[in-house]
């Protein structure tokens, strides 16, 4: 299972990549997009959107199930990986380069974990 | 096989009639740039496509098909036999009142039987299917709230074992959904449940036996605990398998309710359609139901009576089985699930290792762990021996889970065959993993690419122009 050191997690299996401060890249974990298998879809919300701490912003698509996506933070959409649309492969090749939004003017964190912490509760998750 | 298209050749066709002598008078403008192409064959090789597409389906007709939460019974001919009569087919929902008193007869008859099985006061047979069905209910519960200028009720509380129509229609009703987890027993989160509920909350939506096959004991309670709320209880009831003629939603404190007639009322399904959904309510509702004349309806959500046919076949396999046979059928659908999973529990792990209702939900994730072999490779190796896989991958709140509804019509030597073949499969799995992937090798197409499907999905015939 591929953990990066230097991202932070939720228990709902994002990541979240700070930048600085205020701003922030998202995506999903390793261990989601293997729980998912195969991507075939995703469904983005608009540059300039609200997302708001532990709702959903987004949602992926598998041969599966559908999920919602969670947002670890509260502030607005400054881009949008359109890329994924037409590729959603990327998710599951390339999880913590897939991202799916940066987002700006964050002013709100909800429980984030570090890479130890999240490889501690997924023990908890098998 | 080949398509349709492909068997076609310009100018063939069977004709039976002698040349129109009229002129044909076309529209000066016909509206289309191209002329419509539809592929020309003979009757002859028109009847063999069909009965080649038919040949590569599979249906309850072909074999065990025990697919989880759709309730795939046998559906018996003599439902079929009376909708086809043509007192119900041969008229139109436009004729005189007077003329059609024997289908108008019907359907009021039908929505006392329904009424009476699920405990509510009065029902409409409007809906179409079962989402529609649940989209009429929370237009009744959105309709109750704003009669009462009580417009801050904007939240439906769904359980996340729900079924998967639930939040979409609480979401096309225009509410926000707020999901609700399971505890540890697969049954509602009671503190969770508690939390959630508040002034914002319009009702719940509950599948009841749920979606892993369990009644939660606790309904009493949940009921109480959202009506104390100001909120009302919707009841889904797609799939009366279990509980008909035995409990009544009615009576667990349900407001509102909807069924699937094609799934529990003898309908075949799984092909599209059509279906029938009928939402039914308690008194204090009635007012809101849409067909009815009242200032307070909330309008038609189908045109004239919905799929009547649908309805004739339920009243007819009300009225065949009787009031002994509803609650037989539900009892045996309980005992049929029972005894295949007592039969596999040893083979396969249980998510929930206790007595269930009409289904019951294994999961392979431990098998998959030692083997390789997921849940999809089973089901797919269950198509080779002429049997239906179970519903794969749902409930969400189950990994590699397959669900198992046996229904009430299989007989003790059709489920012992096919515990033979799942406990067979089992042993395959652990000692021959590296076959399991290919599978099914004896079907009219092998393992179908489900992922290339999705992702380059090829939906139409592309014309050579």
């Amino acid at each position: 299972m591929n953990i990066p050191k230097e991202l932070l997690y939720t228990s709902t299996h994002e990541w979240i990549r700070m930048e600085d401060e205020t701003t922030a890249y998202i995506g999903i974990t390793d261990y989601a997009q293997q729980q998912m298998g195969d991507l075939v879809f995703v469904n983005l919300p608009e540059a300039g959107d609200t997302v708001n701490a532990g709702e959903s912003f987004a949602d992926v698509e598998s041969v599966k199930a559908v999920s919602d996506v969670m947002s670890p933070v509260t502030g607005t959409v400054e881009a949008v990986h359109e890329e994924l649309a037409d590729e959603p492969q990327l998710m599951n090749t390339s999880p913590y380069e897939a991202w799916f939004v940066k987002v700006s003017g964050i002013t709100e964190r909800g429980e984030l974990m570090t890479a130890e912490a999240y490889e501690a509760y997924l023990e908890t998750c098998e | 096989m080949k398509l349709v298209f492909e068997r076609s050749r310009p100018g063939r066709g069977t004709r039976y009639l002698p040349e129109c002598d009229v002129p044909v008078v076309l529209p000066e403008d016909p509206g289309r740039g191209i002329p419509l192409r539809l592929p020309e064959l003979p009757e002859v090789e028109v009847s063999r496509h069909y009965t080649a597409l038919a040949h590569q389906t599979f249906g309850v007709n072909e074999g065990f098909y025990p697919l989880g939460s759709c309730t795939m019974k046998y559906n018996p001919a003599v439902n079929e036999h009376a909708a086809a009569l043509p007192g119900f087919t041969q008229v139109h929902p436009l004729q005189e009142a007077h003329t059609v008193q024997g289908c108008l007869e019907v359907e009021r008859k039908l929505e006392d039987m329904l009424c009476e099985i699920t405990g509510m006061d009065a029902m409409t047979l409007q809906p179409a299917a079962g989402a529609h069905g649940e989209f009429t209910g929370l237009l009744l519960i959105k309709a109750y709230h704003r009669s009462r200028g009580d417009t801050a009720r904007t939240r439906i509380l769904v359980p996340d074992s729900a079924h998967g129509t639930n939040p979409a229609s609480a979401s096309m009703a225009g509410f926000e959904v707020v999901s609700i987890p399971s505890d540890a027993k697969g049954c509602v989160d009671l503190e969770a449940l508690r939390k959630a509920a508040g002034p914002d909350t319009a009702g719940l939506m509950l599948t009841n036996p749920n979606t892993v096959g369990l009644f939660d004991p606790q309904i009493l309670e949940i009921t109480r605990v959202v009506h104390e709320a100001g909120g009302l209880c919707y009841y889904d009831g797609a799939n009366l398998n279990a509980i008909m003629g035995i409990a009544r939603p009615g009576d667990m404190g349900f407001d509102v309710v909807h069924l699937n007639l094609h799934k529990t009322f003898s309908t075949p399904h799984g092909g599209g359609g059509p279906g029938s959904g009928p939402s039914g309510c308690k008194e204090f509702l009635s007012r809101f139901l849409p067909g009815r004349e009242s200032p307070d309806s909330i309008g038609n959500v189908r045109s004239f009576h919905g799929n009547f046919l649908v309805a004739v076949r339920a009243l007819a396999y009300l009225l065949s089985i009787g009031r002994e046979g509803v609650p037989e059928a539900a009892r045996n659908a309980v005992l049929n699930a029972n005894y295949m999973r007592i039969g596999l529990r040893d083979a396969y792990d249980m998510a929930f290792d206790t007595v269930c209702m009409h289904e019951f939900v294994m999961t392979l994730e431990s098998l998959k762990e030692k083997t390789g072999v997921s849940a999809l490779d089973i089901a797919k190796a269950m198509l080779d021996h002429g049997v239906h896989p179970p519903t794969m991958y749902f409930p969400l709140i189950v990994h590699e889970a397959l669900m198992v509804e046996p229904t009430e019509t299989e007989s003790r030597e059709t489920l012992d065959e096919a515990i033979a073949l799942y406990r067979q499969l089992a042993e395959e799995a652990r000692e021959h993993p590296e076959t399991m992937h290919q599978r099914p090798e004896h079907t009219p197409v092998r393992r179908l690419d489900e992922v290339g499907a999705a992702r380059n999905p090829v939906i139409r015939y592309a014309y050579e122009v």
